[in-house]
């Protein structure tokens, strides 16, 4: 080997190691390296900051280092009379090098081996062991050596237990582990040392994998006992070889090794600075206090959610004998605990062992991840099996006089929708829950949970899910306050959204003619269409019910903007216009917003239908989903009184017809133009504002003024925010000198 | 209130309702047969008499006996998942070692070991309804003494539990005299066990069965097994440690089931109406009336021979009962109740009701009595439990 290569880098020491040098080797390729030439060589490259004068005490000290290795290589001379003085100097010199930058791994490798060979006192041998901090890492071999050493039982226990910390310590920064791990069944036998338990167990807590053999049954029942170190190793035996090992943890959760760290705490920062890249992370395994059961208040569970534990049980059944080794040995699949990221989640896909109780992964994000992309059709049967019943056991209202567990039951609810967001779907077990548990429901006790849940139920047939769901939902909506009618509109509204947007996906992921859906995309578009009626008619009713709330028409008119957009926002061949119960209320409705809100929608109607319209005579050919005449005639009836109404101040001719002897018999002269852009009742705190601010003089104005001062007021308007307003009269009104409504023009062969 | 009615709207395209599950997932049917059942009815209106001797060949008549005559309490099981009746052996080392470690919280215990106590997994061979129902199978959590070898107890334990009597109709006609007092004594307690006895005792035992579960089977893959039906004896404790472990192994999903009052009288009618050659007891029901301060218990007993009398009178078409049947039995008891004690039964609720083929409570506890109606009791059950998971 050339000098050359022992410099102090990273690449350079892994590169030795992994020629898995024996012993001899790197001994004499120490030796080579000591010309002075050499030594300059070294220090020039290894270096971390090159300026001149810091090189040259740095020379100084590597010299001097190398002097102090040499003579602890060489041992203590016995004859010398000097000879504490020499060592102190010597030991002085390797910590200061050491606790500075640190040592080279041939130099602790030759350290270690002195340091546990006991040439020297048990002194000297605990300030070396202190001072092996490497400068970068460690070579496996030097480890090697060292454990065979401590068989050859030269040193002292209290020497082998500051080796064994320091090994624990410094296990980040031994460059390969393959033949440490060959010597797991001698750190196993050391077990039996009490003193040496607590560092062993650590340090077989590291070591520990599943390819790690070696270890026999019957020693297991070597350390029973209640030390925290040994539950620890314990629990990872258990996580590794479920099928073999049985063990319930205590509640309270302990820290469970000694800090092995703290005498080399800074030393280990300094390492690991100039290492810079991430040095390998240790397996850290979670011993949360989930795998622990503090109370029983049901035998079921403790809490409703089971723990997240892979299914490692069910396949070793298959085999006659199983050992430890050959569970540990299992590889090939991928342990949940382990699965920390999504990069992790998506290396694994193919070999992830799945939990053994499927309802875990709702507190997993990472697992409903893979759920969702699954579709195996045991994982999801598992999975509604599971959180049906749990349903079903933990519902409230099912037992009678039985509110206890009801906050509980609230953040399981909050859980599964949380879930239900994540992956932008719902399940089928929560549909089927609420088909049973909706009849017996009070319309309180979790409402806003219950009615999320209703929003989220899977795109299906409308006329099957109604007399399950929608019929007794109608119920309480018509027998409950406002408040609840306005979170029920407001959960159809967002199922709404749901459907379409799973509908508006399916449609375009399947682009293909024989999917199944193709053939049926007509059924869901009436199944929509259906839901869409059904809102309209419990609005309207509710509307009656609540003497036409301007609260409640906020949401209903809410629910139609989302219907209004379906053609466009959706690319889905629908288009459902509101009732007439809906529209008239809004248009007389006394409040701004309102009005405002219903001049949106009516605009939004507009560009879904020319829209609609323009791809029909685009396409020539007779698509399945033209739009019948009859969605635009109805258009057409509302523009028409709409304009009538805001604009010509004709509000009753066209339209909405009401006979002109009746509207005498209100008394009300100027019926007119009560009801225009300018008289509007519910424009009237603008146009007591918009006069505060005009100072002209109210005279006698001509037809040209009047028509300017209507451009000024709506301008007024449309600077005050009303922004549907605005939309509507520009695209709906033709600015001329005899306005008239546009309607949307339709072909009677429809 | 307007009367809703779909506008015939929109889409001109034709709408096939069925068209939605075409190509379906058995996820997708099973939610079809849930709104199937939550839109009509829940029980059929008609059901088959338990008929005598449905209890397949070869079923162990050894075993049939152990479970008569205790009282089980009734839990539904959704299917388990992977799980597989050659390895039973393998499972009771594991749930034994998880008993035990369980109860030394904090040691491990090597799974596999010797201790006092063991588990034994049985299959329970030939209880089943039909060829397509899974194998119904038996846990005993057993207590041993210390000198005893543990193989071969459950044989001599069930031999000792026949006390000579090979034939079932003689075993029912010798429990009419001691009520189950010789059977009781089997099922000892930790603190009841004389330590001297050399005998390994039942601490508990739960079967696991499906009678008839077809509705069930068709809904799920061959990954699962299917046994809706879960009786369990012995301290409830044990149920938990026990039950804990199936659901963590084979995840599956235990909860308790209860018998409302409305199939509490339809058990009451279909065990009248069965045919039983030496009545063992009395038909007896008991009403619960919840008033203050202290609930009130109506026990009200009749001769079976009276009641199988008027169900004769009632009962139309022969081998089937149906709803209005029940109704008709139930309230005609009602009548002759209220005629002597002016108390309308039909305002209480019914609690339990015990008859010589089998006594059921609401709380989900039954015993089974009677031999020859084991397999349609538990059909019943099954078909209860299974309307539970879904």
């Amino acid at each position: 080997m050339s000098p050359q290569k022992r410099v102090k880098n990273v690449k350079a020491q892994n590169r030795i190691s992994q020629g898995s040098n024996s012993f001899q080797t790197t001994l004499s390729a120490w030796k080579v390296k000591q010309g002075p030439s050499n030594s300059k060589n070294i220090s020039k490259h290894g270096q971390n900051n090159p300026v001149g004068d810091y090189e040259h005490a740095d020379d100084q000290a590597e010299d001097a280092l190398q002097m102090a290795v040499e003579y602890f290589e060489k041992g203590p001379v016995k004859t010398s009379q000097n000879k504490d003085k020499t060592l102190e100097k010597h030991l002085k010199t390797v910590e200061n090098v050491a606790w500075k930058n640190g040592l080279a791994s041939e130099e602790i490798d030759v350290l270690l081996n002195i340091a546990l060979s006991g040439k020297f006192g048990n002194a000297v041998n605990t300030r070396i062991l202190k001072c092996m901090i490497p400068a970068t890492v460690i070579s496996q071999d030097s480890v090697v050596k060292a454990v065979s050493w401590l068989c050859v039982d030269k040193c002292s226990g209290s020497t082998k237990v500051l080796f064994y910390r320091w090994l624990v310590a410094m296990f980040d920064f031994i460059d390969r582990k393959e033949q440490i791990n060959l010597l797991y069944g001698f750190f196993f036998a050391s077990l039996q040392d009490d003193a040496l338990c607590p560092y062993v167990c650590h340090l077989l807590y590291l070591l520990t994998k599943k390819e790690n053999g070696e270890i026999e049954n019957g020693k297991l029942i070597l350390f029973q006992g209640m030390q925290p170190h040994l539950q620890a190793l314990l629990s990872l035996y258990k996580f590794f070889a479920p099928a073999l090992i049985s063990v319930s943890l205590p509640v309270r959760k302990k820290i469970y090794f000694k800090n092995s760290e703290n005498l080399w705490k800074m030393a280990l920062l300094a390492v690991k600075q100039r290492n810079q890249g991430p040095s390998p992370e240790p397996l850290k395994l979670m011993l949360g206090p989930a795998n622990v059961r503090p109370l029983k208040r049901k035998w079921n569970s403790l809490s409703i959610i089971p723990v997240l534990n892979s299914s490692s049980y069910t396949k070793e059944y298959g085999k006659k004998e199983v050992s430890l080794s050959d569970c540990l040995n299992r590889s090939g699949s991928f342990p949940l605990e382990q699965l920390k990221s999504f990069p992790q989640l998506l290396q694994n896909i193919h070999c992830l062992e799945l939990p053994s109780q499927m309802g875990s992964v709702l507190n997993n994000s990472l697992l409903l991840h893979y759920i969702n992309c699954v579709r195996d059709e045991p994982v999801l049967l598992r999975f509604y099996y599971w959180l049906s019943q749990t349903l079903q056991e933990e519902c409230i209202w099912y037992k009678v006089n039985n509110y206890e567990h009801g906050k509980e039951f609230t953040n399981f609810l909050d859980t599964i929708i949380r879930a239900e967001c994540f992956l932008q779907e719902g399940f089928y077990s929560c549909e089927a829950f609420l088909y049973k548990s909706l009849p017996l429901w009070d319309g309180l006790c979790c409402r806003s949970q219950f009615l999320q849940l209703v929003s989220w139920i899977p795109f299906s047939s409308f006329s099957e899910v109604k007399p399950l769901l929608f019929d007794h939902l109608a119920q309480l909506f018509f027998t409950s306050t406002i408040y609840f009618k306005c979170s029920v509109l407001q959960s159809l509204k967002e199922l709404l959204q749901n459907w379409l947007l799973w509908l508006s996906m399916d449609i375009h992921m399947k682009p293909v003619t024989n999917s199944p859906l193709e053939t049926t995309l007509g059924g869901s578009m009436n199944s929509v269409s259906k839901l869409i009626h059904y809102v309209g008619w419990l609005s309207t009713t509710a509307m009656r019910l609540e003497s036409n709330s301007t609260f409640l028409l906020h949401f209903i008119l809410d629910f139609y903007e989302k219907v209004c957009d379906i053609y466009i926002n959706y690319n889905l061949p629908l288009v459902v216009l509101f009732p007439p119960g809906i529209f008239y209320s809004a248009l007389l409705s006394l409040d701004t917003s309102i009005l405002n809100q219903l001049c949106f929608i009516m605009h939004r109607y507009r560009k879904n239908l020319t829209a609609a319209k323009k791809n029909e005579l685009v396409q020539k050919t007779k698509s399945e989903f033209n739009f019948s005449s009859k969605t635009y005639q109805e258009f057409n009836h509302y523009l028409t009184s709409m304009v009538g109404c805001l604009w010509t101040s004709k509000p009753f001719g066209k339209g909405i017809y009401i006979d002109p002897e009746i509207l005498e018999k209100t008394g009300v002269t100027e019926y007119k133009n009560s009801l225009n852009v300018i008289h509007h009742p519910s424009f009237l705190s603008y146009a007591v504002s918009f006069l505060m601010l005009q100072t002209l003089p109210r005279e006698r104005e001509g037809n040209r003024e009047k028509g300017k001062k209507w451009s000024w007021y709506l301008d007024y308007l449309f600077s005050q925010g009303l922004q549907g307003l605005k939309l509507f009269i520009r695209s709906s009104v033709h600015h001329s000198s005899v306005p008239r409504a546009e309607g949307i023009n339709y072909n009677n062969q429809y | 209130m307007d009367s809703y009615d779909v506008p015939e709207s929109t889409p001109s395209a034709s709408s096939r309702p069925e068209d939605y599950f075409v190509g379906a997932t058995p996820l997708q049917k099973r939610l079809e047969s849930i709104r199937k059942q939550t839109s009509f009815i829940p029980t059929p209106p008609r059901r088959k008499v338990p008929q005598c001797s449905q209890l397949q060949e070869d079923v162990d008549p050894q075993k049939v006996a152990f479970l008569l005559h205790k009282q089980w309490t009734l839990y539904s099981l959704t299917p388990l998942y992977k799980f597989s009746y050659s390895n039973l052996k393998e499972y009771s080392r594991l749930l034994n070692a998880f008993i035990v470690a369980e109860k030394q919280k904090g040691l491990a215990v090597e799974v596999g070991e010797d201790f006092n106590i063991k588990v034994i997994f049985s299959t329970l061979l030939g209880m089943k309804g039909t060829q397509r129902d899974p194998e119904a199978f038996l846990v005993q959590r057993l207590i041993l003494s210390p000198r005893l070898e543990c193989s071969g107890t459950i044989l001599a334990y069930c031999n000792l539990c026949l006390l000579g009597s090979s034939d079932p109709s003689t075993l029912a006609f010798q429990v009419a005299g001691t009520t189950g007092a010789c059977h009781h004594t089997r099922i000892l307690s930790k603190s009841q066990l004389p330590s001297e006895n050399r005998e390994g005792k039942v601490l508990w035992t739960g079967w696991f069965c499906c009678i008839f579960g077809d509705s069930l089977l068709e809904t799920v893959s061959e990954d699962f097994t299917c046994l809706p039906l879960f009786l369990a004896n012995g301290a409830e404790s044990n149920t938990a440690i026990i039950g804990t472990w199936f659901q963590k192994t084979f995840d599956c999903y235990f909860s308790p089931l209860t018998i409302n009052a409305f199939n509490l009288s339809w058990m009451a009618a279909m065990w009248t109406a069965c045919k039983v050659d030496h009545y063992v007891a009395t038909t007896e029901f008991l009403w619960s009336v919840p008033c203050s301060p202290q609930s009130l218990d109506i026990s009200y007993a009749i001769h079976p021979e009276d009641a199988k009398a008027l169900w004769d009178s009632i009962h139309k078409t022969p081998g089937e009962v149906t709803q209005e049947e029940v109704d008709l039995f139930m309230d005609c008891l009602y009548s002759h109740f209220h005629r002597h004690f002016k108390i309308h039964l039909s305002a209480t609720r019914l609690v339990r009701v015990s008859t010589s083929v089998a006594s059921a409570h609401t709380d989900g506890k039954i015993k089974i009595l009677c031999h020859k109606y084991l397999i349609g009791v538990l059909a019943y059950l099954t078909e209860l439990a299974v309307f539970q998971i879904e």
